[in-house]
């Protein structure tokens, strides 16, 4: 018994739970690192300045981590209330990492107190910093675990079916499945560069604003290289995806790249549009470089949509999210690159106003690929909930009234939404950095 | 009851929300208390105890939630099946009022200070929690689910009509204020905070007696709803006598002003006999009639990887949770309020 409409706002209600969440998600694994780093150089190079950046950044951690663990809890239950019978098959299977998670976010909840709460307790500030340690990996450790899960939901694998029963499981193999090593390092670095692309920007819009002060320009810098040395990863590892889509799931490759057919010597296709009768409009095509993405040879042969029984066919329009997600990231490396260059060999253009900008955008730009990546991971996946094993339509809540839990949880978001950018602006600019440096000034002299 | 893996299983998911039922308790009371002294004037003697206890250990009090639910679905898959489909109303609610409450401790206490409406919301989400996580007990009595061409429904009507139902929420909020009320006592009292301990432990000993009668009062209703779990509670009475005396046991210091720490941990020892009291006599069912712990249970890889990562993950957690207690709610310093602010 399907209910069409429960399975429809199900999907509406979880896509817009994850696309909010993951956002403050994303923040949560990549921010304490950077925190970490900057508390790091601030100990080894004794400069205040970095020591204050990974203070502050901890203050607005607070409030990201704390719409986080808010939209974590939400989309952690939605997962049983609207995909029962999903989660009624997944957890004799994936359990044991969605467990794990939990244990990591613990660790990781109890080290953010005590350090949030210790600034001035310990004499030697290395013992402070060891502090965060835990909190760093539990938050990329959370990370891992949860997209095992969805790593599994792609490649499914570990148990065998049996006359319509689940038998054979064997936990590990499916926390280890063939999606994973890709998806958990792409996820991974994409959170350490957003993070990373989003600080720098909040560095690079005080500057805007008219504050000259070197806190910022420090700021700047240490993230631009972080960023860059991070999107850089994500390419590499962007690269071996497209190699494990086509070998384990070759229809969302073909339907995210457009490769209708079958072939050898596969041209990418970049940008473009879609007519009624899907042909492929203004698409800029680089000749063998699909070939090239999907075996690293220009020869290989890539499967296409062909081979696929129409209703297993992923949505087209997963391309357009495909482009988003790469564009912006191939603009990050560049803007990052050229800051980093520009400013060992002193060039003047990176402290322009057009090119600050620039790198302000990137930190909402860094947000959108992290949410162009998500629908992509997400809708490529479809008709299927569990790939091969189970369809989305099949695994939704037979329960009516979902579409109204759709008006509570709008509100809700909407409600952490505004109130996290309203506290943490008013935190920031009540405070500025300015005044907290000559108050701690103050306080040394006293 | 034999020890088997679905009894490790059960035990474990048990503890942890047990762990919940008495933290949380202390949280959404805490909530209320410092709403109630808003608007009465009080604010001043309540407010500070409850955001130094509160604000440090908000998201370890979540996890115990999480941690409940995602090990039942692990170890009993089937209950994602039943529970999920007919809790999408009631346990959506509670997630949005977990919301309000947990934005609420970042917005507020690391953000800028004072606003009354949100207090008050925040307040108000901490009584009206319980109330909405207690019908998942209510739910499992049997009665109220039944099974609709292979669907389980939940019947709205049954359930809002049913005096169990109402006794169940009105324990919950006994509950939540008398174990909250008592543990501030305590904790205020450490403090050296004379005007607070003299507030909280008239509160404390305002919600006992509702709380027991409550209690008592539900144990009452299955005589007629359900019968059998009835029996099964006559049959481990004892455990519930020595609950009964802990909480003359706490009533009876907290009265006299005698030792708040022994007080709490009495209440504890009653909570838990009760709990687990309850929880032996559901014993095998997780849902009347339709799901025991034994035709729900995992396949025995999954089930024993589960209580490996849980012993492990013990092995990690024990001690940081031990650090965070002696850093925040057994260091004195911290306690009166005396070391540095972040």
């Amino acid at each position: 018994m399907i209910n069409e409409d429960a399975v429809f706002a199900s999907r509406v209600l979880t896509e817009l739970t994850l696309s909010f969440h993951i956002i403050y998600a994303t923040l949560g694994v990549g921010v304490p690192v950077m925190i970490m780093i900057a508390h790091w150089v601030g100990i080894k190079k004794k400069d205040e300045h970095y020591i204050l950046l990974a203070r502050r950044w901890t203050r607005g951690f607070v409030i990201t981590v704390a719409v986080g663990v808010v939209t974590g809890t939400a989309i952690g239950l939605q997962l049983s209330l609207l995909w029962p019978n999903f989660m009624e098959l997944a957890g004799k299977v994936i359990a044991l990492p969605l467990f794990m998670e939990t244990f990591a976010f613990f660790f990781e909840a109890i080290f953010l107190g005590i350090y949030l709460y210790t600034w001035d307790r310990f004499k030697d500030q290395r013992k402070h910093l060891l502090l965060l340690i835990p909190v760093a990996i539990g938050a990329s450790f959370s990370a891992v675990f949860i997209t095992m899960v969805n790593a599994f939901m792609n490649a499914p694998q570990g148990f065998d079916i049996v006359n319509g029963e689940l038998v054979n499981v064997n936990p590990l193999v499916a926390m280890f499945n063939p999606a994973m090593p890709t998806k958990v390092a792409h996820v991974v670095a994409t959170a350490y560069m957003t993070s990373a692309f989003v600080l720098a920007a909040i560095g690079a819009f005080r500057l805007l604003r008219g504050s000259q002060h070197m806190y910022h320009k420090k700021a700047l810098y240490l993230m631009m290289k972080i960023g860059f040395v991070f999107s850089i990863a994500t390419l590499l590892i962007g690269d071996l995806s497209g190699k494990y889509l086509a070998a384990y799931q070759p229809e969302k490759l073909a339907a995210a790249e457009w490769h209708f057919e079958t072939e050898d010597y596969a041209p990418l296709i970049l940008l473009g549009w879609l007519d009624e009768e899907d042909n492929v409009k203004y698409a800029i095509e680089i000749p063998y470089a699909l070939s090239m993405l999907a075996h690293a040879w220009p020869s290989a042969e890539v499967i296409g949509l062909d081979q696929f029984p129409k209703d297993e066919i992923p949505p087209l329009y997963i391309h357009y999210l495909f482009n988003i997600m790469v564009g912006i990231g191939m603009l990050m490396i560049v803007v990052s690159f050229m800051y980093w260059i520009g400013v060992r060999r002193h060039w003047r253009f990176i402290h322009t106003r057009a090119f600050r900008w620039l790198i302000v955008a990137g930190g909402p730009l860094s947000i959108i690929a992290i949410e162009t990546g998500w629908w992509l991971a997400e809708v490529g996946r479809q008709p299927w909930i569990l790939r091969g094993i189970m369809k989305t339509a099949e695994a939704a809540t037979t329960s009516d009234h979902v579409d109204i839990m759709i008006y509570l949880f709008s509100g809700l978001y909407l409600i952490l939404g505004i109130g996290s950018v309203v506290v943490l602006s008013r935190m920031f600019r009540n405070n500025p950095i300015e005044r907290e440096l000559e108050e701690r000034k103050g306080a040394v002299h006293l | 009851m034999t020890m088997n893996l679905e009894v490790i299983g059960i035990t474990v998911l048990w503890t942890f929300l047990f762990g919940y039922v008495i933290i949380a308790s202390i949280d959404f009371g805490a909530g209320f208390f410092n709403a109630f002294s808003e608007f009465t004037n009080k604010q001043h003697i309540l407010t500070k105890i409850i955001q130094r206890y509160l604000s440090p250990v908000w998201e370890v009090t979540n996890v115990f939630l999480v941690f409940f639910f995602v090990g039942i679905i692990g170890f009993f898959p089937k209950t994602a099946f039943y529970y999920g489909t007919v809790l999408l109303i009631p346990v959506s609610i509670a997630v949005v009022l977990l919301g309000i409450r947990g934005s609420y401790y970042a917005f507020e206490t690391y953000g800028t200070k004072g606003h009354k409406g949100y207090a008050f919301m925040y307040g108000v989400a901490g009584l009206f929690l319980p109330a909405a996580l207690s019908i998942v007990l209510t739910i499992s009595e049997g009665g109220f689910v039944a099974i609709v061409s292979g669907q389980p429904t939940l019947d709205y009507w049954a359930l809002f009509t049913s005096p169990l139902s109402w006794s169940i929420v009105a324990l919950s909020l006994t509950a939540v204020l008398y174990i909250s009320a008592v543990f501030l006592t305590w904790y205020a009292n450490k403090a050296e905070d004379v005007d607070a301990t003299n507030l909280l432990r008239k509160y404390a000993l305002t919600w006992a007696f509702p709380m027991i009668i409550t209690a008592g009062g539900i144990i009452y209703q299955l005589s007629s709803h359900n019968p059998a779990h009835y029996e099964r509670i006559l049959g481990i009475w004892w455990m519930f006598a020595i609950s009964t005396l802990f909480f003359l046991g706490t009533v009876w210091l907290i009265w006299k002003r005698k030792n708040y720490g022994l007080a709490f941990g009495l209440l504890v020892g009653q909570f838990a006999f009760a709990f687990y009291g309850y929880g032996i006599s559901h014993y095998p069912y997780l849902l009347y009639p339709y799901l025991t712990i034994y035709d729900s249970f995992t396949n025995e890889a999954m089930a024993i990887s589960l209580i490996v990562a849980f012993i492990l993950g013990l092995l990690l957690l024990i001690p940081s949770l031990y650090l965070l207690l002696r850093l925040f709610l057994f260091s004195k310093d911290y306690v009166r309020g005396k070391t540095d602010h972040y």
